[in-house]
């Protein structure tokens, strides 16, 4: 039975290893006499080889799938080891794994068996299991499966800490032509429906206490880039209308793995675009952490992120008329918008520089990265070093210093330049 | 030179605090008693626990620290490294003779010292809720080893008696041999003297451990190796999050 079991495991471990959301982050749900509680800002137990973290069980019911979408590895037309879980295998799997401390709880996915309510109810049975019989007080995060009935994603969202719809394809279009059976209004809908659930819940807990919680932390969405020719701006306009409109706590963005390279309508990618999907996320923590708009980050003139340098220095250098900013003086909203300043420093800026003025040795020790910021910022001595550098040049300057693991062949290039800055600015 | 010393406790050391202000005496360095190595031409003196006067001082501090700083000494005292004490005590000195909350003083760099350990101490506390891996035993003890740098034990108990409030859990440091014990109601502190777990990797032996065990530690080390993705292999990344010194804790290594 074990053996069984392992080779389950192994197959729809392997299967779900492709979705990107790990975290167990936003429920603070109490253990009330049971097992399990979730901590707020989430716990990773473990890291694999990819330097990913391992915070949940992360696992599919199932690898049988009904649809043929180009961009999965679990497509119907692929010839692999397929197996499924019961309900009951997953639900002593997680509770066994939960109180050795290896994990902080199920995100369970699934291919669609038979049709979407079927899978939906098999999701949700899990969850229900782990709470009621179980009293598992732990972390769960359910997938929504398009198309399944809204009254089963409502009593998923009654057992499951977070619930996700993958959008997968940034635009409609470019959906329907590698999954034909799906489109956006499809995952919109059921989305829809959980933002409004959590909007109400949280007002009924306001009025009643004893409300149930519905999904307290929250939806998200994942992305993949590079599988359609999608811009930047496009795919970072979807995500801040999403935190907007849908109030998602998080979009994760997958670089394309060439899953199913015999799929002609799919790119040829020489390797999977690792660079491109870190910038994404550069950009979506500056969305939601930095104030930033996403117009800012990405424009009409520059529709695509640079690959070479972070979008924030990339956004500094296309607003020089901005800088230098005063860190003794400046507001929180300012500093934050320093390249090589971060959430932490500008805290400590803040709320150090009540006490003493602050000098660039100060900056560095509170953790402010002076290599970039110094071009960005007056201190009490320090003086701007901006004034006669053009951004163009500043940019190549800020390159070549980096050691950057995202610098490639653009070197031969840039080495030929250096050596004319090096005269400059030794002036 | 003055080198006062205390009973390795944090009542103890801020009974040396209060000796310090009521006496009006100038410390060179403060140490505890099992820190401490006999020095030439240093005045030594012990200072014993006063309870009383222990909480005058802990009163008077949560007094003047802001709501987030207000355990901070408590967790420098636990980071046991040699230089904490007397560090420490500075850092209360100026607390009490300024009005201003001093923590955020990031400009100092004795306060910016005092909030680098502050943040060591915590994560090392973090690694401990992330990193710790339980064994069942026969008699139904979730038993797990732990060597953190730091004296982190008082910090974990709380997460580890809310979350696995319906098992029994023992979890030692093998480095300063104890531990905390759970027995369903209350955490207790205790030292093992018959251990029955080899004492270098902390698993135990064959005799005590619960026969499905090696099960789940199969399973698991098998799902560990299933989710990693081939293609974007980073084992630096992997070592940075996840320091090696765990690894022989973890099953999955």
């Amino acid at each position: 039975m074990n053996d069984k079991l392992a080779q389950k495991l192994k197959i729809l471990a392997d299967a779900a290893k492709y979705d990107v959301s790990c975290s167990s982050s936003g429920s603070k749900r109490k253990n009330s006499g049971g097992l399990g509680n979730g901590v707020a800002a989430g716990i990773c137990h473990s890291f694999t080889e990819d330097g990913r973290c391992v915070s949940l069980l992360k696992i599919l019911m199932t690898n049988h799938c009904i649809y043929d979408c180009a961009y999965c590895v679990n497509r119907q037309s692929n010839d692999r080891p397929r197996a499924a879980f019961t309900v009951d295998e997953l639900v002593e799997l997680t509770i066994g794994f939960y109180r050795r401390n290896y994990i902080e709880g199920l995100f369970l996915s699934s291919g669609v068996r038979k049709n979407p309510d079927f899978t939906m109810e098999q999701l949700m049975l899990v969850a229900k299991k782990l709470r009621t019989e179980q009293r598992y007080n732990g972390y769960i995060h359910l997938k929504a499966i398009p198309g399944a009935s809204p009254e089963l994603i409502r009593m998923a969202g009654l057992y499951a800490d977070r619930l996700s719809v993958n959008i997968e394809i940034p635009t409609n279009n470019q959906l329907q032509r590698l999954a034909p059976e799906k489109n956006h209004q499809s995952v919109m809908l059921p989305m829809n429906q959980i933002n409004k659930g959590i909007i109400q819940n949280k007002e009924e807990r306001k009025k009643f206490r004893r409300t149930p919680l519905f999904t307290p932390a929250g939806q998200s969405t994942q992305l993949i880039v590079g599988a359609s020719p999608e811009s930047d701006q496009q795919i970072l306009h979807l995500a801040s209308g999403l935190y907007q409109a849908q109030h998602l706590k998080r979009v994760y963005y997958s670089g394309y793995l060439p899953v199913n390279d015999y799929d002609q309508r799919l790119p040829a990618l020489p390797e999977p675009p690792l660079v491109r999907e870190h910038r994404l996320y550069q950009s979506d923590w500056l969305m939601r952490f930095y104030g930033y708009q996403a117009g800012e980050i990405v424009t009409q003139s520059h529709p695509n992120l640079d690959l070479e340098i972070d979008p924030k220095l990339s956004y500094a250098l296309r607003n020089m008329h901005i800088f230098p900013i005063d860190i003794n003086k400046a507001d929180y909203e300012m500093i934050l918008r320093i390249p090589g300043v971060g959430v932490q420093s500008a805290q400590r800026i803040v709320a150090a520089r009540r006490h003493r003025r602050l000098n660039s040795h100060h900056l560095k020790k509170l953790g402010v990265v002076m290599k970039r910021a110094r071009y960005f910022i007056t201190c009490n001595e320090l003086p701007a070093y901006l004034r006669d550098i053009s951004s163009e040049t500043l940019r190549r300057h800020l390159i070549l210093e980096s050691k950057s693991k995202y610098r490639k062949s653009a070197d031969t290039q840039l080495s030929l330049f250096s050596q004319n800055f090096a005269v400059s600015v030794q002036h | 030179m003055l080198i006062l010393t205390f009973d390795n406790t944090f009542e103890g050391f801020l009974s040396v605090v209060f000796t310090c202000y009521a006496e009006k005496l100038i410390p060179h360095d403060i140490l505890p008693t099992n820190h401490f190595q006999e020095k030439l031409f240093a005045e030594v003196r012990h200072i014993d626990t006063n309870i009383v006067h222990t909480e005058r001082v802990w009163a008077g501090l949560q007094k003047k620290l802001n709501r987030r700083a207000k355990e901070m000494p408590y967790r420098i005292f636990l980071s046991e490294m040699p230089e904490a004490y007397i560090r420490l005590y500075k850092y209360i000195r100026r607390v009490f003779d300024t009005n201003a909350y001093v923590d955020s003083d990031w400009g100092d760099p004795h306060v910016m010292e005092l909030r680098k350990l502050d943040r060591e101490v915590t994560r090392e506390a973090m690694r401990m809720l992330q990193f710790i891996r339980f064994e069942k035993t026969k008699d139904n003890i979730y038993f797990a080893p732990i060597e953190p740098r730091h004296n982190v034990i008082p910090l974990i108990i709380n997460h580890f008696k809310s979350r696995f409030s319906d098992q029994q859990w023992l979890i030692y440091d093998l480095k300063r041999d104890y531990g905390i014990f759970f027995d369903l109601k209350k955490v207790e502190e205790i030292t093992l003297n018959n251990k029955q777990f080899d004492e270098i990797r902390g698993r135990l032996n064959t005799n005590v451990v619960m026969e499905n065990e090696s099960t789940y530690q199969r399973l698991w080390k098998n799902y560990f190796q299933s989710i990693n993705i081939k293609e974007r292999c980073n084992k630096k990344l992997q070592r940075q999050h996840m320091p090696q010194r765990f690894w022989k804790f973890l099953p999955e290594k």
